[in-house]
């Protein structure tokens, strides 16, 4: 059992970022992780052995999330939201300025949108294990990306106002 | 090398410069075809700004220490002791159906049993049980106000009687046993609040209304136990701090049914996707 930690911690961190990323809270970004590490414990013998142990589990967040959101559990909506989750910006920085604009940004998208701009962008999945998370073939994740990345420019630089979800 | 710098240039491969990815030998044909076109390499900039910046935003997440919660160790010991509990759940059915076909066994008044632990250790009575019995004789008679807060703002209801209750609590989901969740109500309990939901099947009204009763409750976790009293039948446990009582007019099978539901939501590690997870196994590559 201890190369199973070995197999699934080094992982941890970007599934939490992943997550995080998803939630934008840090408890219920936490509970979707221990979740997918529990699923992830149980099946550990029936995954694919051709796919990275990475790319597995941030696919297993990515199901658990959807599934969450179509049982009505797991929305951010219902979530009071803290600005001290939001990772703080260096002051001064234009470069974070922009970032802190994509983080909100982020938000106003779509979950398919988001999921490709974190998994892809952040997480660096490959394009063919993207394509596999996402049930679609390569060449559909291809233009999907492009699709998400032109949105994301838009609201950034639209300065569109996507308004942080805030309940209470 | 020349092939490679030949072919046209594709979004596949502005996506892969984007993502820092793009082969070398395909660098230079699409360096020449941005510069060639000005207004989508300035749409790459920004993309790739973009990329970087939340990446590099994000990353604080990532540096975090890991919480112990998420550590595999403690993740395999939570597993086996679940599991130890399900093997008590299913050794307790079968002594259950066997004590059903016993002639003449009846639950008297307060009589609870453990069901798991066996003869050599008596089971303490939940007190979860009798208040929620009371709780629900007298709410569920209840046509105008059966509950507080109505259905109708369920993530109010849950929000406010976790408060309450001081855990993080959830309405679990009984459609599948055919109730529908009506709404939920404080109630007093024995140092804190508790909290009491309803839900009623059918055409509703007292005699198709269930309860479930949760309350913080810091001793060690119960298996199922069981009391009835004036016709309404209860099964308790105990669950990571908190005392849950189901009460129902139903019989004993039928009500374990729906503790079963109520019981696989409510361990469903906080934040709750496990339900729907069990039922329809998401796919996974």
């Amino acid at each position: 059992m201890a190369d199973l930690a070995a197999e699934l911690e080094p992982h941890i961190p970007a599934v939490r970022r992943y997550a995080w990323s998803l939630l934008r809270h840090r408890e219920a970004a936490d509970d979707l992780v221990q979740d997918v590490l529990e699923r992830a414990i149980s099946r550990w013998h029936f995954r694919r052995k051709d796919a990275s142990t990475r790319a597995w589990l941030l696919t297993i967040a990515r199901n658990l999330f959807l599934n969450g959101v179509r049982q009505g559990g797991r929305q951010g909506r219902h979530m009071p939201l803290d600005d001290s989750e939001v990772p703080a910006p260096e002051p001064g920085a234009d470069r974070t300025l922009i970032a802190r604009d994509a983080l909100t940004a982020l938000q106003g998208m779509r979950e398919e949108e988001r999921s490709l701009l974190l998994l892809i962008g952040v997480e660096d999945l490959s394009y063919r294990e993207a394509a596999q998370a996402f049930d679609v073939p390569e060449g559909t994740i291809m233009s999907r990306l492009s699709r998400a990345r032109a949105r994301l420019r838009q609201l950034v630089e639209g300065g569109e106002r996507v308004p942080l979800r805030r309940v209470k | 090398m020349q092939d490679g710098n030949r072919r046209p240039v594709g979004e596949d491969d502005i996506e892969q410069l984007i993502d820092g990815r793009l082969p070398p030998e395909r660098l230079e044909a699409v360096r020449r075809f941005l510069a060639e076109h000005p207004a989508q390499q300035a749409r790459v900039a920004v993309d790739e700004a973009l990329r970087i910046e939340l990446r590099r935003q994000l990353d604080s997440i990532a540096a975090e220490a890991i919480p112990s919660r998420l550590r595999v160790a403690t993740l395999l010991a939570r597993r086996n002791q679940a599991w130890r509990r399900r093997l008590g759940t299913a050794a307790a059915a079968v002594a259950l159906l066997a004590v059903g076909l016993g002639a003449g066994w009846q639950v008297r008044g307060w009589q609870a049993e453990q069901w798991r632990a066996g003869p050599q250790q008596p089971a303490p009575r939940l007190a979860e049980a009798s208040d929620a019995i009371a709780a629900h004789r007298v709410f569920v008679v209840e046509t105008a106000h059966p509950v507080e807060v109505g259905v109708a703002q369920q993530a109010h209801l849950v929000q406010w009687l976790s408060r309450r209750v001081g855990h993080p609590l959830r309405a679990p989901d009984l459609s599948g046993q055919g109730y529908r969740l009506m709404g939920g109500r404080v109630l007093p309990a024995e140092r804190e609040a508790a909290a009491q939901f309803m839900y009623e099947r059918g055409e509703g009204g007292a005699g198709n209304r269930l309860t479930l009763y949760v309350c913080a409750d810091g001793r060690a976790d119960t298996a199922f136990r069981f009391a009835d009293a004036d016709g309404f039948a209860a099964f308790s446990w105990i669950d990571a701090g908190l005392g849950f009582a189901l009460v129902a007019p139903l019989d004993r099978p039928a009500l374990l049914a729906v503790a079963e539901a109520a019981y696989q939501q409510l361990t469903a590690p906080a934040g709750a996707t496990a339900p729907s997870a069990t039922r329809q196994p998401a796919r996974e590559h």
